[in-house]
């Protein structure tokens, strides 16, 4: 679920680079967290949580949701 | 049995007088081997003066983030160096929220702004936004928006805002330990305009902020002062980049401790399990709490964080064999 998981260049918890460690706080956090990094270039991004799922707005590389 | 215990089963139970704070501390100090009674007193409490049903909500962000006020817990402080950005949502995912809500089978749904008060913009955005609701939703809305002026409230009253959530978040002696920007007194001047208003008072807190157990026995003995319709209990999930980012979660028994007593000191209100809880009680724990005093539940997610999916708690209510409020319980 994480950067270090899915195989991106940044953790989309923490920010910090996916080989910097396990990120495995980072993977239990994110059960319950969106994701707050674009896992691929690092950018903070816009996330609006909803009742049900949530969505995240990278301003480089567009949005993702649950 | 302990004193405390038997003193609440004929002052609480009997005859529908909350615990004082003295009361409330001893429960908040007793040892765990007597945690089952507490929670089956405070349950029993809440079947006899509230009865078995369970109000069910759902919350969204309407304003996320870029607050000015320093609320050490909150993530949408733009004050702190959380991740958390600004963003608005648009009023036809405001809709689409509210019927995905209503479509759980909660009565109400409570639209939130991350400010310290609402500003133009934001009234505007309410105006329109709980008009497409209640134009294409059955569900109360109910609204948090911070510090209100008098035009402010008898605005929300006009667009049909049934209840205002507005927490004191701690008692008032620790405030200052936790929000600096503004004081508990300014929170408790809004939550008085509210009452007078008509609109139901919504009122409650955060649990494990570094607040000691006299001054949680403190702030569940200002809430029954304040005597809201609804008190949401939350439990502290530490945020990133905040102040309290780094502080440990409440342990699951005082947790539990903390709703008997709650509960205790305010027989008649709606007690519901809010934020922090799923990170604090796990799925166990949240049974607990619901045998424990509590009968009210924000299901799906919170503002910035997820919680469990609204069909886990409508499995357990029905397993626990409480009905969920019909919505023409609540008009």
């Amino acid at each position: 679920m994480t950067a270090a998981v899915a195989g991106q260049t940044w953790c989309d918890r923490c920010g910090e680079a996916a080989v910097a460690g396990a990120h495995e706080q980072c993977a239990a956090a994110r059960a319950l967290e969106p994701p707050r990094y674009c896992g691929r270039c690092r950018r903070r991004m816009k996330v609006q949580v909803l009742p049900v799922g949530w969505s995240a707005i990278c301003v480089e590389h567009g949005e993702i949701r649950s | 049995m302990p004193e405390i215990l038997d003193q609440a089963r004929d002052q609480v139970l009997h005859n529908g007088v909350g615990l004082d704070e003295a009361g409330v501390l001893a429960v908040l100090n007793l040892p765990d081997e007597h945690l089952s009674a507490t929670l089956q007193l405070a349950h029993d409490v809440r079947m006899r003066w509230c009865g078995p049903e369970v109000e069910v909500e759902g919350i969204v962000s309407l304003k996320t983030g870029g607050c000015p006020e320093d609320c050490h817990f909150c993530s949408q402080s733009g004050l702190f160096t959380s991740p958390v950005r600004s963003v608005w949502l648009d009023i036809p995912s405001l809709v689409k929220a509210a019927k995905q809500t209503a479509a759980t089978g909660a009565t109400e749904f409570c639209i939130v702004a991350a400010v310290r008060g609402p500003d133009d913009r934001l009234m505007k955005q309410m105006r329109e936004g709980v008009a497409a609701i209640r134009a294409e939703v059955d569900i109360q809305v109910a609204a948090s928006l911070g510090m209100l002026t008098q035009d402010q409230v008898d605005e929300l009253v006009d667009m049909g805002v049934h209840r205002y959530n507005h927490n004191l978040e701690t008692c008032r002696s620790y405030f200052p330990n936790v929000v600096t920007t503004h004081s508990w007194e300014e929170r408790w001047e809004t939550l008085r305009m509210v009452r007078e208003s008509g609109m139901e008072v919504c009122c409650g807190g955060i649990l494990g902020l570094g607040e000691t157990v006299e001054q949680r026995a403190e702030f569940a003995a200002q809430l029954a002062e304040l005597d809201p319709h609804e008190v949401p209990l939350n439990f502290l999930n530490p945020r990133p980049g905040t102040p309290l980012g780094d502080r440990p979660v409440v342990e699951g028994r005082d947790a539990l401790r903390a709703i008997a007593a709650f509960r205790l000191a305010m027989p008649r209100t709606i007690l519901r399990y809010a934020g922090g809880r799923e990170i604090t009680l796990g799925d166990l724990g949240t049974r607990d709490g619901l045998l424990g005093g509590i009968n009210a539940v924000i299901v799906g997610n919170y503002l910035t964080t997820l919680g469990r999916p609204a069909t886990d708690d409508l499995k357990l209510l029905d397993e626990l064999k409480m009905p969920v409020k019909a919505l023409s319980a609540t008009l």
